[in-house]
């Protein structure tokens, strides 16, 4: 079922993403596109041939996108913001707060190109920051898939949610994790290996890297749980307090600066649950320039970096 | 309002109390009893900071009971310091940033073109507010698309927070800025309840183009005392000056 990075295929997400919003185009009417220059970006030169008047492009404009989205959706529709996370996520952080979350608006935004999808264009660019600066935004889903069909369905499920979300659309390769079986659930993670000696939770590009981590892992005799967590909001906070509970020791792992994000929100249902021994895996700020599969490596953000991180963190448990 | 919540802008509710008026009550195609019908006309309050003259006004519209106005800002009254488009009918959108609510029009009337709708939608936004970028990435888009059932309203009273617009950072030549955007601009006198009805049943003023209506106001209007005086953007009336503010009125 699950593969490596070194798998023979790899996919950019985008392309879920693309697929996915033109079918609920075709299903729903009310379903627009509202993005700021960011249509080749989006992958969505297909979309606007087939739907020219659905898809509203406000050109370089990230406050105005997320206003006019708010505006159709006051009109009924169902409008899909995409532009690059970094800009969309920090330009229109007041729109995202107010006109999307504290309105309760029916709108997805999907930051394409997260994490550190531009490496080499440098932080300006990088959206490690995305995850912290949203997750603490009342009303506001916030979504991290980890491959292509997670990425479809989790956009599918945002639309048909009842209030605003945001989804990362990641353009690193990942391979296929899930076969057609698999059914996203809204604020449900998904625990794909049993363990007792840790859990790892992850979500995102780095779930394929933790699945072989936990390979690595199992052959030097240490019995790693895997846990996806694609819904960094609403938290699956049963599956953390049962992982703390049942191993004794988590280690979080995401594409994501380690303050802020995924780690500290499930560092936060740790302390005040059950405190286990914990590591937070990610970036620790402004990263240097490199590609994207460079800075993941060099910040240890690869198997042997989680396989690694795993060793310390079980051996802290047993001192 | 203002003087028993011990809270509020009455300078901008008062600069602004007729052109809302004038929409709420005449012009727009609104309905008390289904505030949320799919084809009602729009109106956003971008300057929520101004939330008395549009509660006042909306309760006098029949949106909600005119008791409530009692509760302006009091502890978890739907009538927060600024409009929540979640708690109270009518107001379309929630706003108090500046610089929020001119997107979200435009959005509303993307909306309405895809649909086909002739349904308009207004938009009032202070001067001092156009200073925020937001605006004019909004006025691009909607010139752009060529939004002929736009309308802005600019309450042209010449102050902000703190001073004169064109003291803090200039706004003039304002009529030629909107031009140079791609929108037909016409000016009117704020507080003519005559002029500013013909005007706004005059729209679009020129086809195939949004309308950006510059309405010269007077801050504190028309409450001889107030008047055109920067520190009534925020400062709250005594006992003694709210029975002579309606002295003034009567």
């Amino acid at each position: 079922m699950t593969t490596g990075v070194d798998a023979p295929v790899l996919f950019d997400c985008r392309d879920a993403f693309a697929s996915a919003v033109q079918e609920l185009a075709e299903e729903d009417e009310r379903v627009v596109i509202v993005c700021s220059d960011s249509v080749g970006s989006s992958k969505l030169v297909g979309f606007k041939n087939r739907y020219p008047d659905r898809l509203i492009n406000v050109g370089i404009a990230e406050q105005a996108m997320v206003g006019v989205a708010a505006g159709l959706a006051n009109a009924g529709r169902l409008p899909i913001v995409s532009a690059a996370s970094s800009f969309v996520t920090a330009r229109a952080l007041e729109q995202i707060k107010v006109d999307l979350a504290y309105t309760n608006a029916n709108v997805v935004v999907c930051g394409m190109s997260p994490g550190v999808a531009y490496g080499e264009l440098g932080p300006t660019h990088h959206s490690i920051e995305d995850i912290a600066w949203l997750r603490v935004i009342d009303t506001l889903a916030v979504i991290v898939p980890a491959d292509p069909r997670e990425t479809g369905l989790a956009i599918r499920a945002a639309v048909q949610h009842s209030g605003p979300a945001f989804v990362r659309v990641s353009r690193i390769g990942v391979p296929d994790i899930y076969d057609n079986s698999y059914q996203f659930r809204w604020g449900k993670a998904a625990r794909l290996r049993a363990g007792a000696d840790l859990t790892v939770i992850t979500n995102g590009t780095l779930l394929c890297r933790a699945l072989v981590a936990a390979d690595m892992l199992s052959a030097r005799g240490i019995s790693c749980r895997v846990v996806s967590m694609p819904t960094v909001k609403p938290l699956d906070v049963d599956e953390i307090v049962s992982a703390a509970e049942e191993t004794g020791a988590i280690l979080t792992v995401e594409e994501h600066c380690a303050h802020g994000g995924l780690g500290s929100a499930v560092a936060e249902v740790v302390v005040s649950s059950q405190p286990v021994p914990m590591r937070i895996l990610g970036f620790p700020g402004f990263l240097p320039t490199g590609s994207a599969t460079w800075l993941l490596e060099h910040f240890g953000l690869t198997a042997e970096g989680i396989s690694r991180a795993a060793v310390e963190l079980v051996n802290r448990k047993h001192a | 309002m203002v003087h028993a919540a011990g809270l509020g802008h009455i300078g901008g509710d008062f600069s602004s109390a007729d052109i809302v008026a004038v929409l709420l009550l005449a012009v727009l195609d609104i309905d008390p009893m289904q505030p949320r019908m799919p084809d009602r006309d729009r109106f956003v309050m971008s300057k929520g900071h101004s939330s008395g003259v549009l509660y006042a006004t909306l309760a006098v519209a029949g949106f909600f009971d005119q008791a409530l106005l009692d509760a302006y800002m009091a502890p978890e009254s739907p009538l927060s310091g600024h409009p929540d488009a979640r708690k109270v009918p009518g107001v379309e959108a929630s706003t108090g940033p500046l610089g929020h609510g001119l997107p979200i029009a435009v959005g509303m009337a993307i909306g309405a073109a895809l649909e086909g709708s002739g349904r308009r939608t207004f938009c009032l936004v202070g001067d001092g507010e156009l200073q925020e970028g937001s605006n004019w990435e909004a006025l691009m888009a909607g010139a752009h698309r060529h939004l002929e059932r736009l309308t802005v309203v600019v309450d042209r009273n010449g102050l902000q927070q703190g001073a004169a617009t064109e003291e803090t950072s200039r706004l003039e030549p304002l009529v030629d800025k909107a031009r140079a955007f791609g929108w037909a601009v016409e000016e009117v006198d704020g507080h003519d309840h005559a002029a500013l009805l013909r005007l706004f049943e005059s729209l679009p003023l020129q086809a195939g183009r949004p309308s950006f209506i510059i309405a010269h106001t007077h801050k504190g209007h028309p409450v001889s005392f107030m008047m055109d005086r920067v520190e009534w953007h925020h400062r709250i009336p005594s006992a003694n000056e709210v029975e002579a503010a309606l002295e003034e009125l009567r």
